[in-house]
């Protein structure tokens, strides 16, 4: 089977019954998603296929031919940091580190899918949605966080989103045009 | 590369006060500050290794295989099914080797050992190993296993009158002064309440996991430990081996909370299957299996009687507190142990006793002790204020000690007061509403306080410092970075004293052949460990003050650079082939003579809705002392990570232990609900100045715990405040809620 992860071509044949997530941590190498409960309630896990943010522990391997995988490893490296990584490091967003990158890859996808205009739990009005530290912490809460760095990576997240400057916009013209 | 080697040992015991830190003279000016993590840019982009993850050749994987009753003997088990599928090595069990439950934090001795008899549901009997993981998981599911059953222990209700006293330990079970019953009775105000609190599981990230690998008659053991230095000697009288014959590597642990203090089952069945089979094998325990297997903080019955005279002067404190634990193991959840010396009362009566229940073993979580003793302590407080009408602060204040109530003795340093002060008034604590008055649409508001105390302690601790040809220093000791800070603040001590500039300071941690650090718990971790690096660069100081040719108080180090006497010189050109040093403190007298503690003081906002009952944490603020802040930001983060679980601890942590056979119903992360982003609002954390010289030379106490004692005794006062209804069994869920809430 072929298999896009970070940009690069990797080739296996992986067991049926082996998990996309651990084809990353035990077949290729790419340790960085983390393992911490193997049943899609705690979002250590989460990786970006074909754009979207998954629980790569309850998705098989054998169902991601071609597909597009982002982990960890290809948003940054420690000399060069995506900006969420960066802003998880100066905001303290972690603690033990073991959450964070499922956090990072679940960020990522989330603002993705604010920009897109999709409403959550808590968007109360949406004529007239507003990005706020509400939609952050329920759009993330997939993602436990043992350490409980919750407040930090609200703050994390809040000052990427602002600095993009397209995540609020964005959520309002497409609600405007109807989606 | 590690051990002890050339150069000067400096060991110091706390005997007496250390008024001077090298920490207030040096000039790097880079002790205390907000810095950012040295090991985060590994962390959030997937390159720090937890122990699961080391890439050995050819590794065997192992899975677990449980016991399925509560009580029983084996008497017959069958892997033949298991061993036939494909893929699979073998099933592997050695009934007398395997660990019967983990160790406790600290000890030296191997933990119950013996699973063939099973002593509660979910203890590990086997290991299946095979060429890959899905195949080992499989087999697991294929072994069949007879059991003799046995008659069990597993209510908690049914039994309580069985209670036993544990044996003595550091912490005494019982201590009685005075007399409490006839206080009570001659006081004015009375309170005599019950408190409950449940099981609860530390639930770290990372799972328990362990990758073991012999090499000539050798073990490596890449672990999720917290103390590996006494994990060693556990692992080491566990298999039967001499110590220098073990090795743990933990440079980077998911969390641990405690039950990563003492090793774990999966240890002994990776090492055990790694030796027959002469390969690596690697254990990881499933998320279930930590919630059956490893340590759960034990449920507590607190009686708590308060008697007071009319000014709300306390005459009678007593707290007397049940708790649950295998037979034969001593370990006792400490409800009481901030009892001793929170407050002022001449007649107390503070008692803990264990129901003996065969559930799975209790020991540490996160504050053992305070946690849920301030759940009782902290609400009979704010129900006698309610009773006496007086504010709760103010109550605290009558009731502030001048020394130790019960030793004696003065404290080391103690700002309660202006914590509770200095948080009313961030807070906005004057505006709070009589119980049940502030009511906004369908939501009740309320606020609560609560005191902060954890005794402050310290461990033995060995580093080696050692700088470089190039003038960067090494710091090794076999001290864990759990999510603490460690390896930043012990760089930052480095830098500090060495006067280097952060990035010259390479930490060195989690591996057992470098001297033994204290490990990571007890929030013992940045006084101990940080002393010994600080002792070490002392002594470094000493050598360079020799090598320069100056006096050593006639030197500032700085940038890298050694200037005195006019001259400027780079470190790196008077090290020479390289210096090094020892440092190693030890607990003394100062922990007789001193009472110490950190202290702060909770403040919590909650709206329930008077509909559904849902409480929602609105807004929350903790004011801590703890000594000498050695990093402002990984400080915060500590005590945010406290006050966190404290929202569990109050709202939703509850392990449920089914009463026919004590398995644990609820194990996993779907089922115990731990809180999500969603649940914690923006808290606020602030530090008052203080210095404690009679602590440690760093003049630091410990900050890992204090965060979570108290934080959940100030939601629930908060619940109080916005309801009227005085709920006293934990978790404060709706359904206990409900009946008190006013018609909709
Ligand atoms: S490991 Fe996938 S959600 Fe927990
Ligand atoms: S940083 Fe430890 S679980 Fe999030």
């Amino acid at each position: 089977m072929h298999f896009t992860i970070n940009g690069q071509s990797y080739q296996a044949e992986p067991d049926i019954r082996t998990s996309l997530l651990d084809l990353c941590r035990e077949h290729l190498g790419l340790t960085g998603s983390k393992k911490g409960c193997d049943h899609g309630q705690c979002g250590a896990c989460t990786m970006l296929v074909n754009g979207r943010r998954i629980n790569s522990c309850l998705s098989l391997a054998v169902m991601h031919q071609d597909d597009e995988i982002v982990t960890i490893e290809g948003l940054g490296t420690p000399e060069d940091l995506h900006p969420l990584q960066s802003a998880f490091v100066r905001h303290d967003g972690y603690q033990c580190g073991y959450c964070t990158p499922g956090q990072i890859c679940s960020a990522v996808g989330m603002l993705d899918e604010v920009r897109k205009g999709w409403p959550s739990h808590v968007t109360g009005d949406l004529d007239a949605p507003r990005f706020n530290d509400d939609e952050i912490s329920e759009r993330m809460s997939g993602n436990i966080c043992r350490c409980a760095a919750y407040p930090n990576i609200v703050d994390a997240i809040r000052e990427v989103a602002e600095a993009d400057g397209t995540v609020d916009i964005a959520l309002r013209q497409t609600v405007e045009a109807g989606a | 590369m590690f051990g002890f080697g050339k150069g000067d040992t400096n060991a110091l015991t706390m005997n007496t006060a250390h008024p001077d830190s090298l920490l207030d003279t040096s000039a790097q000016d880079v002790i205390g500050k907000p810095l950012d993590r040295v090991d985060g840019p590994k962390k959030v982009s997937g390159q720090a290794t937890y122990a699961a993850e080391y890439a050995l050749d050819d590794v065997a994987y192992g899975y677990l295989v449980r016991a399925t009753v509560g009580t029983g003997k084996i008497t017959d088990l069958d892997a033949s099914v298991a061993r036939a599928m494909p893929g699979v090595i073998d099933v592997i069990t050695d009934y007398a080797t395997f660990l019967r439950n983990p160790q406790q934090g600290g000890e030296t001795s191997a933990p119950t050992q013996g699973v063939e008899d099973v002593a509660y549901h979910g203890e590990i009997i086997a290991i299946v190993v095979a060429e890959s993981y899905e195949a080992a998981r499989d087999a697991a599911e294929q072994v069949k296993v007879t059991y003799a059953p046995g008659e069990g222990r597993y209510s908690f209700l049914a039994h309580r009158e069985e209670a036993e006293k544990p044996s003595t330990q550091q912490i005494p079970p019982h201590h009685k002064q005075g007399d409490v019953d006839t206080a009570m009775a001659e006081a004015v105000h009375t309170i005599d309440v019950t408190y409950t609190t449940p099981s609860q599981n530390s639930a770290a990230m990372e799972p328990h996991a362990s990758l073991a690998v012999w090499q000539d008659g050798a073990l490596t053991l890449y672990g999720a430990y917290q103390m590996p230095a006494s994990d060693k000697l556990q692992l080491a009288k566990s298999l039967g081996v001499s110590a220098d014959k073990v090795r743990i590597v933990a440079a980077f642990v998911g969390g641990g909370f405690g039950s990563k203090l003492g090793i774990a089952p999966e240890s002994v069945a990776a090492a055990i299957a790694a030796k027959r089979l002469g390969r690596p094998v690697k254990a990881v325990m499933a998320r279930q299996q930590v919630f059956d297997a490893t340590v759960r903080r034990s449920n507590t019955e607190q009686r708590m009687r308060l008697g007071a005279d009319a000014d709300g002067r306390l005459t009678a404190i007593g707290h007397e507190t049940l708790v649950s634990n295998l037979p034969g193991e001593d370990f006792f959840e400490p409800a009481g142990v901030a009892t001793h010396f929170l407050y002022e009362g001449e007649n107390r009566l503070i008692t803990h006793d264990i129901v003996r229940l065969d559930w799975m073993l209790a020991g540490s979580m996160r504050a053992p002790g305070e946690a849920v003793g301030l759940i009782a302590l902290e609400g009979a407080i704010d129900e006698l204020a309610e009773k006496i009408g007086i504010d709760p602060i103010e109550l605290r204040r009558r009731n502030e000690p001048r020394e130790d109530p019960e030793k004696k003795v003065p404290y080391s340093s103690r700002a309660l007061i202006p914590c509770l002060e200095r948080g009313a008034e961030k807070f906005g604590w004057a505006q709070r509403k009589p119980a049940g008055t502030d009511r906004r649409g369908d939501w009740l508001y309320g606020i609560g306080v609560a005191s902060a105390a954890r005794s402050n302690m310290l461990q033995k601790s060995a580093a080696k410092v050692s700088i470089d040809g190039q003038g960067k220093a090494h710091v090794e000791t076999d001290m864990t970075d759990i999510g603490t800070g460690t390896y930043t603040i012990l760089a930052q001590i480095t830098a500090e004293i060495l006067g280097l500039p952060l990035e010259d300071v390479i930490v060195h941690l989690g591996d057992t052949d470098a001297p033994p650090g204290a490990g990571s718990g007890g929030s013992w971790g940045a006084g101990s460990s940080g002393s010994s690096v600080y002792l070490a660069c002392e002594a470094l100081r000493g050598q360079i003050a020799k090598a320069m040719g100056v006096a050593e108080d006639a030197m500032t180090l700085k940038d890298g650079r050694v200037i005195a006497d006019n001259r400027s010189v780079p470190l790196a050109e008077l090290v020479g082939e390289g210096m090094e040093a020892t440092g190693q403190i030890a607990p003394g007298k100062q922990e007789q003579l001193f009472n110490q503690a950190s202290y702060g003081a909770h403040f919590a906002e909650v709206a329930v809705n008077v509909v559904t009952g849902e409480v929602r944490v609105k807004r929350m603020l903790g004011v801590f002392t703890a000594g000498r802040i050695l990093n402002a930001k990984t400080a915060r983060s500590q005590c945010l990570g406290g006050m966190t679980f404290g929202i569990g601890c109050a709202l939703t942590e509850e392990l449920v232990h089914d009463p026919r056979n004590g398995k644990i119903v609820n194990r996993d992360l779907g089922e115990y609900h731990v809180p999500v982003n969603a649940d914690v609002p923006q808290l606020e954390v602030e530090f008052l100045q203080e210095r404690d010289i009679h602590a440690n030379p760093l003049h630091a106490k410990g900050l890992g715990e204090v965060g979570i004692c108290g934080a959940a005794g100030a939601i629930g006062n908060a619940l109080y405040n916005a309801t009227g209804v005085r709920v006293r069994d934990y978790p404060l869920t709706l359904d206990k809620l409900l009946e008190g809430l006013p018609a909709v």
